[in-house]
């Protein structure tokens, strides 16, 4: 549904200007019912040609998930026409990797096309290769951004993402090459551990309120989402959406975990050492103004304070 | 007798199979089947409080903020916090939002392209129905598309990306908008006033939603706005008389909707029979006896979501939620009718629900809703908190009640020792589209479909389709 309003103009606007058409679509298409059965038989059969089959939410157990209108399984259908599509494509973190109905007692033995979590596996299996010689093609995050998925789908269209465009969970790398936490604009609080200790103050939210954008993959914070801001633009933590298990983090969301006063999750690249001595060196560099306000809801101190206003002195 | 399985069935939120038996042409019978089952209220078991405000919003990508809302509202009672007034303007902003966006796209993605079949080729109004709703290129559709997208800047300027923000928090929100996210905003529901204004009702919204008679609406459509889309659907209704298709049931049900300082901007009610009476959460129940669950306590505040995949005579994963016995409809025309809405007051007076009155109950809906949100948007103030703090939840219970854009919403909860121990969600859909209960009584609509008629040689009777669409059913909530 995110997908509706990509490049503010919808996806169908948005792909077909690529020359990208919906052969079905749930949500989108004209018919139901024995026209819809036949569309979907004649792509299993392979008359009629698949260049992309995309799939929305987690592969569940055979019970669980029964195909409308047929009395099988609904990942049976994956199944045959993942067979026939020149590339699947798993939009979306659910039939990536399995996602949050993989989360706890997993009820409904959810998983993802290609992958369990984060080990190659799922529904097609290790091996698997659509025709084109690609895996799933995975557009991992919950919900992903829409431009991520006009972006690859384009990407397939003009033949221009192969096998080295992919990351080792074989999301786009033009997407998962970044951090949430690039261009986050947090990063002065960020750069001088200066934290925030409550949501909807102004400080990183790394310390204390479980933010992993500096460990989650994404170009987030370089995007524009529906108008506006990414996660941790908009004040609340990033909780790694875009990272296969990130629906059992083994803590509270929305906090921190931490052994001896210092998280548990570092950076990613970051050793460990490092960071503590960094952040040690950064927190006694950290001007007042800084310090101050990342604790402060509004009324920051200025950047440039006028006569009388209160100042970054200490 | 004959029998028809229509689905997969296009164009509603998730998976949905309608099966059908016929005497003649004319549905006598029909089991309405949610095929899909994750789990959703198990795996908030175990933990953390907040945790919820993660997990509910992702059973859904349309009525995301929607589970935000109701799981907010449950811990914030059990939190004994109350957000300061801006939190509260900038919440419900972003319910609104959501909730007219789906109207908007139910109408041009869902319903109306119904209205460009070839079924209805030889109909004087099929060309410019075609030309404007045919999928994917119609004029309308197109409109509606950008003006969507754009509406949808008011969840991204406060919430940031949508769906599944943890913006919405039982405190409030989480973002301060400085001056100029405030004008952005003011600007994004201005464009959407526009649009409505322009293209989809072609009447200033005022005056729309005073308009108390639907042949009131008509002449003010053919003087004021012939050629507006509303317009051109009115002479649909008329001649295929929807007016009267998909009679619903004779009980309606809102939580009543965008709470500001405790008192609800549209009330909340059980209609019955033109009286209208409280919510008394305590008469909701969950019949489980044809879907797929074992057996287990009735009301929500007890009953759980362990599955029973082979049960004999279960036929849904949807469960039947009955208040006093009874099915009940829920959606924008329960809400506008019990909030007193003149035009669908007096249309119920005459038919009763149907296929036209939830098509109409959506945009008057809109043209209320909207001028309240520039309203909110204004009083949004500057260096005034948007966020209260509270202690951590230990323990507690707490009903979130709210209505989504597809009616009402509850999430049951109770905390203990700082962790989730139960959760029970009831969603919209799952009134509507609920299957029988123990005393064989059908849901709202596997009744609305008996009486629908199919045309020759109709593999999925256009007639059926209007109907189920009518509710825009979300699947995805129903079972979850």
């Amino acid at each position: 549904m995110a997908a509706l309003g990509a490049d503010d103009i919808g996806i169908e606007a948005a792909l077909a200007d690529f020359g990208i058409h919906f052969l079905y679509h749930p949500t989108l298409s004209l018919h139901s019912g024995p026209e819809t059965l036949q569309i979907l038989d004649e792509c299993v059969s392979g008359d009629r040609r698949v260049d992309a089959l995309c799939v929305e939410g987690s592969v569940l157990a055979a019970p669980f998930h029964t195909r409308a209108g047929r009395d099988e399984p609904f990942s049976k259908l994956i199944r045959d026409v993942a067979s026939q599509a020149e590339n699947v494509v798993a939009v979306g973190s659910c039939s990536a990797y399995g996602g949050v109905p993989a989360a706890g007692s997993n009820p409904a033995g959810a998983e993802g096309l290609q992958f369990s979590e984060d080990s190659y596996g799922g529904l097609l299996g290790p091996e698997f290769r659509s025709k084109s010689g690609l895996p799933v093609v995975n557009i991992a995050g919950c919900a992903p951004h829409p431009g991520w998925i006009t972006e690859t789908l384009v990407a397939l269209k003009l033949g221009e993402l192969g096998e080295a465009d992919l990351d080792a969970f074989a999301r786009p790398r033009f997407y998962a090459d970044k951090l949430a936490h690039h261009g986050c604009s947090r990063n002065e609080f960020y750069e001088f551990k200066a934290s925030a200790e409550a949501f909807g103050e102004a400080g990183c939210m790394m310390e204390h309120l479980g933010c992993k954008a500096t460990q989650a993959a994404g170009d987030c914070n370089q995007r524009v989402w529906s108008g506006g801001k990414g996660c941790t633009d908009a004040g609340f933590a990033c909780i790694a959406c875009t990272q296969p298990g990130f629906e059992h983090p083994g803590h509270a969301f929305q906090e921190t975990p931490k052994v001896a006063g210092i998280p548990m999750g570092l950076p990613r690249d970051m050793p460990k050492a490092w960071f503590v001595a960094l952040a040690a060196l950064s927190k006694s560099a950290t001007p007042a103004r800084v310090k101050k306000n990342a604790t402060r809801r509004h009324q920051l101190i200025p950047l440039w304070p006028k006569k009388g206003e209160e100042t970054d002195a200490k | 007798m004959s029998r028809l399985v229509v689905g997969p069935f296009n164009r509603v939120e998730g998976d949905l199979e309608v099966r059908l038996t016929f005497d003649d042409d004319t549905v006598s019978e029909a089991h309405v089947v949610s095929p899909m089952f994750r789990g959703f209220e198990t795996i908030l078991l175990d933990r953390a409080p907040e945790d919820a405000l993660a997990i509910a919003p992702r059973i859904c990508g349309i009525c995301s903020v929607s589970q935000s809302v109701a799981a907010a509202t449950a811990l914030a009672q059990m939190a004994h916090v109350i957000p300061p007034m801006n939190g509260q303007f900038s919440t419900q902003l972003t319910l609104a939002c959501e909730n007219l966006a789906d109207h908007l796209t139910h109408f041009y993605l869902f319903f109306m392209p119904d209205f460009t079949n070839a079924v209805y080729e030889t109909k004087p109004w099929y060309e410019e129905l075609h030309k404007r709703f045919r999928i994917p290129d119609g004029t309308s559709r197109l409109k509606a598309m950008e003006a969507r997208a754009k509406f949808l800047h008011v969840t991204g300027i406060i919430a940031g990306k949508w769906p599944h923000t943890l913006a919405i928090q039982p405190g409030g929100t989480t973002l301060e908008l400085d001056q100029g996210a405030r004008i952005r905003l003011m600007r994004a529901i201005e464009g959407y006033r526009n649009f409505l204004e322009r293209d989809c009702l072609g009447l200033p919204l005022e005056a729309f939603k005073e308009i108390n008679s639907i042949d009131a609406l008509r002449d003010e459509l053919n003087t004021k706005a012939p050629n507006s889309d509303l317009a051109l659907l009115l002479k649909v209704f008329d001649d295929l008389n929807l007016w009267s298709a998909g009679p619903g049931a004779d009980q309606f049900i809102s939580f009543g909707a965008y709470p500001i300082n405790g008192e609800k901007t549209l009330r909340e009610g059980v209609w019955d029979a033109g009286e209208i009476k409280p919510v008394d959460t305590s008469s909701i129940i969950e019949d489980i006896s044809h879907a797929k669950y074992p057996s287990m306590p009735t009301s929500p505040a007890e009953s759980h979501s362990d599955a029973d995949p082979e049960k004999a005579d279960a036929y849904s994963w949807c469960k039947a939620p009955r208040y006093n016995g009874r099915t009940a409809e829920v959606g924008a025309y329960a809400r506008q009718l019990i909030d007193g809405a003149p035009l669908i007051n007096e249309l119920h007076s005459r038919t009763g629900s149907s296929v036209a009155g939830r098509i109409l109950a959506r945009w008057v809906e809109t043209a209320r809703i909207v001028p309240l949100m520039e309203i909110w948007a204004r009083s949004l103030q500057r260096n005034e908190n948007y966020l209260s703090e509270y202690a951590p939840i230990e323990q507690g219970e707490g009903i979130g009640l709210v209505e989504a854009a597809r009616g009402a919403l509850g999430h049951w909860m109770r905390v203990e020792n700082g962790l989730i121990s139960h959760y029970q969600i009831i969603a919209p859909t799952t009134w509507n589209f609920s299957p029988r209960d123990a005393k064989g009584v059908a849901g709202p609509l596997e009744t609305a479909l008996v009486g629908a008629k199919k045309l020759e040689g109709e593999k999925s009777p256009i007639s059926v389709q209007h109907i189920v669409r009518s509710f825009d059913p979300c699947m995805v909530c129903t079972a979850h």
